[in-house]
């Protein structure tokens, strides 16, 4: 197919636009894509597409192994690792879990980072939000320990305890 | 019906009253996406899963106690009206393309929207006007907390809320500013600053238009991340930059108004007299005009006319809207021409 810019060169571009609801489709080249401004979302080495081909594509680096595993397809969606390389989008929130060993270097490329911070849901986020504090409680405990604050020790463990029952409770209450 | 009625009625509720830093900040907005736990993303959801979730949104939205929402089948508005909710940025340009299972709950002011079936389950987004992203975060974290305690959503310890897209997972937030900054565009300091603001984590696009062509010197400024920092820290950074490009703006027109009074004021009143009195106007150079005229009621080289006007106008002269008030479709000509006259209606009715 022509470029339908120049009508010379081969269209190796397709650019779809959302104006006033009206989707319109463009094959271009590259060239004129590039002047018209279309490339500099593709042209962008951190743009998501091109962070998502460089993960894709197979890189040898020493020392390292890329796995393919038969988890290579969502459980809950069927979804592919490499369909989603294709359009960009997971089919469920469980692809999340079936891929988590290949998210990693994919969202650092992203956002820096592949380790949530922010809001924890209220309701859902009670057993994580338990979690927490019993973690943090064991290290206090550690702590006491290694002080020879038995007292103290007894104290934290009784609340770890309780705290541990509330987590099961949760769970098994939110089926 | 008289045409400030008109306005009333058509116009979001919101967008008739300017807020805070309305100079250069003309509307704040945040927005989470949400999924509900185990049932695929709208891309691969099949019929019956999508009504499912339209359902399951519906029935949360029943209890009317924190938020009054009312909620509507996007299969049963015409294409002009769904156009028209997208111009008004109730909906997003993909969601105005309509579909089965698609719907969007607003409230009477139209503040707040929720999209259902978009690219996530739930977009639920607050839109206020002028500079005011923490107030718009916190009533959108009280009804993402509403509608948490309805429906489950999916959510990870490690990645956060889960969306169909990676590039929103975590918090599933997208905090953004419009901005109008004729200032730093006529003193071509322009891309100085995008580049500047896409360093600092944000992403920068025109309105209408991309890059330094961006129409009526509108962009839309938000956070690019969505994993890995609070939402606070998110707003923080959006609302430090933002502030930091106001107090450009204002730099650059003050320098624009000391340096280059005459020629300003000539296209500004140019621009101005061009409203008017024309007869045919396409949408494109009506953006550009009313930005000289924004720009002119700011500086005080017009008087007698409500900044308003100018967000006003550029929703109200969007191709869609002027169909949906004709109530009929309209050739592109046809368009110019009720356009033109739209404006210089309006534009006569705050000079009385
Ligand atoms: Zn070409
Ligand atoms: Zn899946």
């Amino acid at each position: 197919m022509l470029c339908q810019n120049c009508g010379e060169r081969t269209a190796s571009v397709h650019v779809t636009r959302i104006i006033n609801g009206e989707k319109t489709e463009l094959y271009l080249c590259e060239q004129c894509a590039r002047e018209k401004g279309e490339l500099d979302f593709a042209t962008d080495p951190f743009s998501f597409h091109n962070l998502l081909a460089g993960i894709l594509k197979p890189e040898i680096h020493p020392g390292r192994s890329f796995i393919q595993t038969d988890g290579d397809q969502c459980k809950n969606c069927q979804m592919s690792f490499a369909e989603f390389g294709r359009i960009g989008r997971f089919g469920c929130s469980e692809c999340y879990n079936e891929f988590d060993f290949r998210l990693d270097q994919l969202l650092r490329r992203i956002h820096g980072s592949a380790r949530h911070t922010g809001k924890i849901p209220e309701r859902k986020g009670k057993t994580i939000l338990i979690k927490k504090k019993i973690k943090e409680l064991r290290n206090e405990l550690e702590r006491a320990v290694a002080k020879e604050e038995f007292e103290r020790a007894a104290e934290l463990r009784d609340r770890i305890r309780e705290l541990e029952r509330r987590s099961m409770f949760q769970d098994g209450g939110e089926g | 019906m008289s045409l400030r009625d008109l306005i009333n009625k058509e116009l979001s509720k919101w967008m008739l009253a300017p807020g805070p830093e309305s100079d250069v900040v003309i509307s704040s907005r945040v927005r989470l996406a949400r999924n509900i736990t185990g049932i695929p993303f709208p891309n691969r959801a099949t019929p019956e899963q999508a009504k499912q979730v339209y359902n399951q949104v519906q029935k949360a939205l029943e209890d009317r106690t924190a938020f009054n929402l009312k909620l509507v089948d996007l299969s049963r508005l015409s294409e002009i009206e769904r156009t028209a909710m997208m111009e008004k940025h109730l909906i997003s340009p993909m969601h105005a393309e309509g579909g089965q299972y698609k719907g969007v709950a607003f409230s009477e002011d139209e503040v707040i929207s929720v999209m259902i079936n978009e690219e996530d389950h739930i977009r639920a987004q607050v839109l206020y006007p002028g500079f005011q992203v923490e107030e718009a975060y916190r009533v959108v974290n009280q009804l993402d907390n509403f509608l948490e305690s309805k429906l489950d959503f999916a959510f990870s310890e490690k990645y956060g809320y889960l969306t169909a897209c990676p590039t929103n997972v975590g918090t599933g937030m997208r905090a953004s500013v419009m901005v109008h900054l004729p200032g730093l565009n006529l003193a071509n300091r322009i891309q100085q600053m995008l580049q500047g603001v896409s360093k600092l984590g944000l992403t920068v696009r025109g309105v209408f238009g991309e890059g330094t062509e961006a129409q009526g010197n509108l962009y839309q400024i938000s956070n690019q991340v969505t994993l890995g920092r609070t939402e606070e820290e998110i707003i923080d950074n959006l609302n430090r930059v933002t502030e930091k490009i106001i107090e450009n703006e204002r730099y650059w027109r003050q320098q624009l108004l000391k340096e280059r009074k005459d020629d300003l004021t000539d296209r500004i009143m140019r621009s101005y007299g061009l409203l008017m009195y024309a007869h045919k106007m396409s949408s494109e150079e009506a953006v550009r005009l009313l930005s000289d005229v924004r720009l002119g009621i700011d500086l005080g080289i017009i008087k007698n006319v409500e900044p308003n006007v100018f967000s006003e106008l550029i929703v109200l002269t969007r191709p869609g809207y002027l169909q949906k008030i004709e109530n009929k479709t309209l050739k592109p000509e046809e368009r110019d021409i009720r356009r033109a006259a739209l404006i210089r209606k309006r534009l006569r009715l705050t000079q009385s």
